[in-house]
């Protein structure tokens, strides 16, 4: 469990308007519907990012809750895929970028964390999928390899009970020694996710996961985000506005490098609070 | 334009062909009763069909709409209002052609009462009809909440009505087919404040956002 679970602790940078006056399916008693204020796996306070002398970032400050599927929208160099991959460091690989502000991951700051345990704990999974030149067995080796976490006897279920979490063990368990390119692009995306979660990381990250894919390899990945939740805390960059409806506890609107508004899914697709949100998934935007 | 925007505005179009040929539906056959205007209430049975095509137009069309635009936000709540403003003015128009049967049969005969009682709460009603559709066309949340306001008067007086005609049938047992017809005019006056009241809560959830049904504190 999260140490921090405090139960009144929302996204600081909302607005007041998003949690006030809040319609009445928001107001009953339900297990079911997200509540700002459950438990926080990561939070982020005042982040600001630098690309050289581009602000990308304006402070943002925003809550991912723990086991909930959470979605950035917004228009294309809004900061979205910037935020995701300062999650787990991913930003750092730039050599002329600057981060400040906090980001806790546990209540732990991030930036003080072994990046290489950080990226065991926040996986990430790219807009195209990447496989290694290896084998389908040893994609999804490689990282506990690397780790030590698994014995030498166990890999060979600890690979099974990875690739049956990404939904693909029934379509590879025939060829797990064939090159993993020999995969469909739906699958090589699945492939990459159960490569994920096979160091089990607490968080996955996944920028625009499926805008590589046919609507049917969408829906295999979407299906796969609804069942890791109940295991793992999801946080998705997508374009697809309607995606992020089906699959999303939360969503998040960036725009121009700011958090504009932050609310359950519903809320942000039913009845926004900010018009700059209402403008954007109306497609009245620009 | 956007080509949605202007399917949206077609949408809303269509609803106010409707609304009018229901508003037009209810006053005629309020005066087929308080003026004895046959012709009115013949009038009502042939635009009937009319409503009832529109009706199927709106659906079909605010389905496509849904199935093809995923609207999201004020478009999606203007398409599910849309839906549920279209069921309400319907049944107005069904209720209108009720009391348009009811006034055929009080034709010939001479009236036990007079027809104020009905003259007041048709007035009231009818103009709980215009204010909620005039709401709905300028999105107007205060003018919405004003037809929630009359509802009550309307209960009163369908009330109070049904009192008197009960006691004319305990006086004279000959006064019972018309005091029933009678009661069945005022019965359909008060379903159809009720619908305006249905689409006044649309046109609240439309604009606002908000669920006001069965939450009498959250209409003021």
């Amino acid at each position: 469990m999260s140490p921090m679970q405090a139960p009144s602790s929302r996204p600081t940078s909302l607005p007041e308007a998003a949690t006030s006056g809040q319609p009445f399916h928001m107001q009953m008693a339900d297990t079911k519907t997200p509540t700002l204020g459950e438990a926080s796996k990561l939070s982020a306070t005042d982040l600001v990012f630098h690309y050289g002398s581009f602000k990308a970032l304006h402070g943002i400050s925003l809550q991912v809750f723990e086991k909930r599927v959470t979605a950035f929208i917004g228009p294309s160099g809004c900061g979205k895929s910037t935020f995701l991959r300062t999650l787990n460091r991913m930003n750092e690989t730039i050599r002329t970028s600057r981060v400040e502000g906090e980001i806790l991951l546990d209540g732990e700051d991030i930036f003080k964390l072994e990046v290489s345990a950080l990226r065991r704990r926040v996986g990430m999974v790219f807009q195209r999928p990447n496989p290694f030149p290896k084998s389908i067995f040893d994609n999804i080796a490689y990282g506990p390899r690397i780790n030590g976490s698994v014995s030498r006897s166990g890999m060979k279920d600890h690979v099974e009970q990875s690739l049956r979490r990404a939904a693909l063990w029934d379509e590879v368990k025939d060829k797990l020694h064939e090159s993993a390119y020999g995969l469909s692009g739906g699958q090589q995306q699945r492939l990459c996710i159960a490569r994920a979660l096979a160091v089990d990381p607490e968080v996955l990250l996944l920028d625009e996961p499926c805008s590589a894919l046919d609507p049917i390899a969408t829906a295999k990945i979407e299906d796969l985000i609804f069942q890791l939740k109940d295991s793992c805390t999801i946080v998705i960059v997508t374009h697809n506005m309607q995606q992020a409806a089906r699959v999303a506890d939360y969503t998040g609107f960036f725009l121009m490098g700011k958090l504009i508004e932050f609310d359950n899914t519903t809320v942000i697709f039913k009845n926004p609070s900010r018009k700059e949100t209402e403008d954007y998934i109306t497609g009245r935007f620009g | 334009m956007r080509h949605f925007e202007q399917e949206l505005e077609e949408l809303k179009g269509k609803l106010l062909e409707m609304s009018a040929q229901v508003e037009s539906a209810v006053q005629r056959s309020v005066s087929a009763v308080t003026q004895k205007d046959r012709s009115a209430a013949e009038q009502v049975f042939r635009d009937e069909a009319r409503i009832n095509e529109l009706q199927i137009e709106i659906d079909e069309f605010a389905i496509n709409l849904l199935a093809t635009q995923n609207p999201v936000a004020a478009d999606l709540r203007l398409v599910v209002a849309a839906l549920k403003i279209n069921t309400d003015l319907e049944r107005m128009g069904d209720l209108s052609v009720h009391i348009a049967q009811r006034a055929l049969s009080l034709l010939t005969e001479p009236v036990i009462k007079p027809m104020v009682d009905i003259r007041h709460m048709s007035a009231l009603v009818e103009s709980m009809v215009r204010k909620s559709m005039d709401a709905f066309v300028s999105n107007d949340a205060d003018m919405a909440r004003s037809v929630l306001a009359s509802d009550d008067a309307v209960d009163s007086l369908r009330t109070a009505s049904y009192h008197e005609l009960v006691s004319f049938m305990e006086k004279e047992p000959r006064n019972i087919p018309q005091a029933l017809d009678l009661i069945g005019i005022t019965r359909s006056l008060e379903r159809i404040a009720d619908h305006s009241t249905n689409i006044a809560e649309g046109v609240l959830f439309l604009v606002k956002g908000i669920d006001v049904r069965h939450h009498a504190e959250a209409r003021q």
